[in-house]
């Protein structure tokens, strides 16, 4: 990998350091500087410096490189501040702005500016604190100079100083572009070891400040450790019985760099972990890094396709009509569809990522939480293979780890405990995934406490909800859910303050998918969640009202029958509910919500779809029910903006726009209108119903 | 032709801008023709509920979902139908596609600087917010819309703004 591919991540991570150096030179109090935000300006600054003299941004480092000398005389009280300087330091930041942009449009910054901030800084380290600093010679060399700001500096030397860099908890994948990223910094003499922790040897002329500043683009700080040999002393991880260990250090100088060292190494990696790294290696050369908008624009296009075919299918349907049909267009008819069908398949596929993406991250979320709680905890991950939209990969990582934080403090038992009550003293979590039917099955096991079912109902009356000891177990377990509701004993720091799994239910909701709990007391708990694969296609079915096609989510539709007017009862006002199977439904007639005109609107003669939308069910009420059919889903806010009641747009096989349902957002729009028209005028909808019976 | 003669010629084509002409009524507008995506025909357009009634709805354009405003409905004009010589311009303006209704498209004009003269404070309709400009052309008078300020203003509610609900 070229190390251009990281220009942009350092662009951006530049401009936010810059901003956030400007709101804290902002902030500053100049007659009590706060020493945090002295540092955090510091830092700021060093870690544009790092990561500007890596890429080879010469006149930015140099510039960050004399500011920074300054700041760190600020925050060692030694320069003290006025808020001229202060004034000084923020056109120092502005010019470093423009010298960013000019880098990113790969231009030459200006010159002029850059000399005279350089001299404006320079002067006042003379008149502060009566120092020369280095002048600014645009030589990426000489910059080495600076003042130590941390201790690890002092391991540099001009000629290059043998490092140790471990990488620790970094996953395969970032592994190989960071000891990439480090041959192109120095040169890289031995590497081994595994996921927890990967040493590399670096003989390397840059500080181990700025290896860390590059690497901070690629992982946490905290997953570095860089520690300095001595290049005379014995070479690192002896175990290492490997060719490049022979002739270093002496003769790797003088190599013609990258090339060879890359070869060295790569053999040098073959032997340390064979078994894995010839695999690794193929995987990688058949890949290609596509950006998602050209992914998107394809899956548009082939959206397109299966609309144009659709249209053609029924036109040539319609000849058939008029028997002037012919077999071979059937055939070819058929044929395109099919391989419509396959192309869309294989082009959602490309969307598709595997599991292992967010699974990797829970070892170490499992790890330190339990040794937060003082338990001992093994992490079982199943499916790592089974593959999920990327935009969903994104979004379920968070309810996730709300929910295995959930089960190492209430579910899984303190070992002692687990012990007195026969059970192995470490607990098993179980996080696994895999396909069920169109959907994903995510599910987070533990073999803890359980759920206790009346501590649960006990705490709902408590709350003052409304609970019966009849309730089934799955609504009992629903009560998690609810909005500030814990039952924990205690409020701990990593949960328990009952929210979050609002959030979470939410949050999974949200992407379409459904949550379940399943719990036995004193055996464990299952937390189920299930997620269509794709959010870009839908299972729809198609509805018509007064002429207007609408798109329901075929995942919320439960049933639909003919309403009878004695299952109707108006309820206060101009609420209506339908009583399907001893249980009142509210009724949201879509013609009125959304003033569908010719619609039926006496209900009797129309039909009632029953749906379910955030765990509560509705009756709405359509003219026809017209089929299922795959939709691509479209956003509508692209172009336009939020609509109330609808979700997305999608486009019909006669190219048309139909809109989709949001349930909820019905059923509210529904309640505001009819809020806001009792105020105007009396609606006389529904008149002919029997009163409610008093209950 | 000198260098000097080329450079001035450049740079009074740069001054020069390109007009597409429409009419609303009996009046005639203009937009800036680099905003301009398409012109095409009103046909097929999904109403939105509950939505300000010059927003006709939206529309499919080769699979991107297109917002289509009336202005003639927007400027209060009396007649407004909808037929196969009704048009829609699709413009391009903050990163979005919008399509308009209008009358009729004429043509396109090239106005120089000295041909644009400043908007004088309008009527309610059309705040003077919204013009670049009055264009004289002969007798002729052209409104010259800002069609970035006029589509993404609040009133259009085309936008979602960060203060409603």
């Amino acid at each position: 990998m070229d190390i251009a591919d990281f220009f942009d991540t350092f662009f951006e991570e530049a401009e936010e350091l810059l901003s956030d150096m400007e709101q804290h030179l902002l902030e500053l109090d100049v007659d009590d500087p706060d020493s945090e935000q002295l540092n955090a300006i510091f830092r700021a600054a060093h870690s544009i410096k790092g990561g500007a003299g890596t890429f080879g941004f010469t006149v930015l480092q140099k510039t960050t490189h004399i500011l920074e000398n300054l700041l760190d005389y600020a925050r060692k009280g030694e320069l003290t501040l006025r808020a001229d300087l202060v004034d000084t330091f923020l056109e120092a930041k502005d010019i470093m702005h423009e010298q960013l942009d000019a880098y990113r449009s790969e231009e030459e910054p200006n010159q002029e500016a850059f000399e005279r901030i350089c001299q404006v800084l320079q002067q006042i380290a003379l008149d502060e604190i009566g120092e020369q600093l280095d002048a600014p010679a645009v030589t990426a060399a000489q910059t080495k100079a600076s003042p130590a700001p941390a201790d690890r500096d002092d391991a540099e030397s001009s000629e290059g100083a043998h490092l140790l860099v471990a990488l620790l908890n970094v996953n395969e994948k970032d592994r190989i572009l960071l000891v990439e990223e480090l041959e192109q910094l120095g040169d890289v003499l031995a590497q081994s070891g595994d996921e927890k922790r990967y040493e590399v040897t670096l003989k390397s002329s840059d500080s181990a400040d700025d290896i860390e500043a590059v690497m901070c683009f690629i992982i946490e700080p905290d997953q570095i450790s860089i520690t300095a040999i001595d290049s005379a002393g014995p070479a690192p991880s002896a175990a290492q019985p490997d060719v490049s260990q022979a002739d270093a250090p002496a003769d790797v100088a003088e190599k013609p760099a990258a090339s060879t060292s890359k070869a060295s190494s790569q053999a040098n990696s073959a032997n340390s972990s064979a078994k894995e790294k010839p695999k690794k290696a193929v995987a990688e050369s058949s890949s290609i890094r596509v950006s998602v908008d050209k992914v998107d624009q394809i899956i548009n296009l082939v959206g397109e396709l299966i609309i144009t075919q659709s249209m053609l299918d029924q036109t040539v349907s319609d000849l058939e009509g008029q028997s002037v049909g012919n077999s071979s267009l059937q055939n070819g008819m058929s044929l395109l569809q099919r391989n419509a069908r396959d192309l869309q398949e294989a082009v959602m596929s490309i969307r598709m990522i595997p599991m292992e993406f967010v699974f990797s991250r829970f070892p170490r979320v499992v790890r330190d939480t339990a040794g937060k709680l003082g338990k001992e905890i093994e992490l079982i991950t199943e499916g790592k293979s089974t593959e999920l939209d990327k935009s969903l990969v994104e979004r379920i990582t968070d309810p996730l780890t709300h929910l295995v934080r959930n089960s190492l403090d209430h579910g899984v038992e303190m070992p002692d405990v687990r012990e007195a009550i026969g059970k192995p003293r470490v607990g098993k979590l179980t996080l696994s995934a895999r396909h069920q039917g169109g959907n994903i099955l995510i599910e987070v096991r533990d073999d803890g406490a359980g759920i206790d079912r009346d501590r649960l109902l006990a705490k709902a009356r408590e709350n003052g909800m409304s609970v019966s000891d009849n309730m089934s177990d799955d609504d009992v377990f629903q009560l998690i859910f609810a909005p500030g509701f814990s039952t924990a004993k205690e409020v701990t720091d990593v949960s328990g303050r009952g929210v979050g799994m609002d959030v979470v239910k939410r949050n999974i909701q949200s992407m379409g998918g459904r949550v379940e709990i399943q719990s036995k007391l004193g055996e464990g708990t299952n937390t189920r969640i299930v997620l269509p694969l794709t959010l870009a296609i839908l299972d729809g079915m198609s509805i018509k009202v007064g002429g207007e096609t609408f798109i329901l989510p075929l995942s919320t539709v439960l049933e639909s029958l003919q309403p009878s007017k004695d299952e109707m009862y108006a309820m206060a006002g101009d609420d209506v509910v339908i009583k399907v199977r001893d249980e009142y439904l509210p009724v949201i007639a879509i013609h009125e919500v959304l003033d569908v005109e010719n619609a039926i609107t006496d209900p009797t003669k129309s039909i009632a779809v029953i749906v379910q939308g955030e765990g509560r069910r509705y009756a709405m009420l359509v003219d026809e029910l017209v089929g299922q059919q795959q939709v691509v889903v479209k956003n509508l806010e692209d172009n336009y903006r939020k609509v109330p009641g609808i979700s997305a747009a999608t486009i019909l096989g006669d190219g048309s726009v139909a809109l989709i349902l949001d349930i909820t957002g019905l059923h509210r729009l529904s309640r505001y209108k009819k809020e806001a028209g009792k105020k105007v005028t009396n609606h006389h909808n529904f008149k002919f119903y029997k009163e409610a019976e008093p209950s | 032709m000198s260098q000097a003669n080329s450079g001035a010629v450049l740079a009074a084509e740069a001054e020069n801008r390109e007009f597409l002409v429409f009419s609303l009524g009996d009046e005639e507008y203009a937009i800036d023709i680099l905003k301009v995506q398409e012109i095409r025909g009103y046909e097929n357009v999904t109403r939105i509920a509950n939505a300000p009634d010059f927003i006709k709805g939206v529309t499919n354009l080769r699979g991107v979902i297109v917002p289509i405003v009336d202005l003639r409905i927007k400027f209060h004009l009396e007649n407004v139908e909808y037929g196969g010589q009704t048009v829609v311009i699709v413009v391009n303006v903050a990163d979005r596609v919008v399509g308009i209704v209008v009358d009729g498209v004429s043509d396109v004009m090239t106005l120089t600087p000295d041909q644009i003269k400043p908007a004088p404070e309008f009527g309610v309709t059309l705040s003077s917010d919204f013009l670049s400009g009055l264009g004289s052309l002969d007798d002729r008078m052209l409104v010259l819309v800002d069609i970035d300020k006029l589509l993404t203003s609040e009133e259009m509610a085309l936008v979602e703004s960060t203060s409603s609900h």
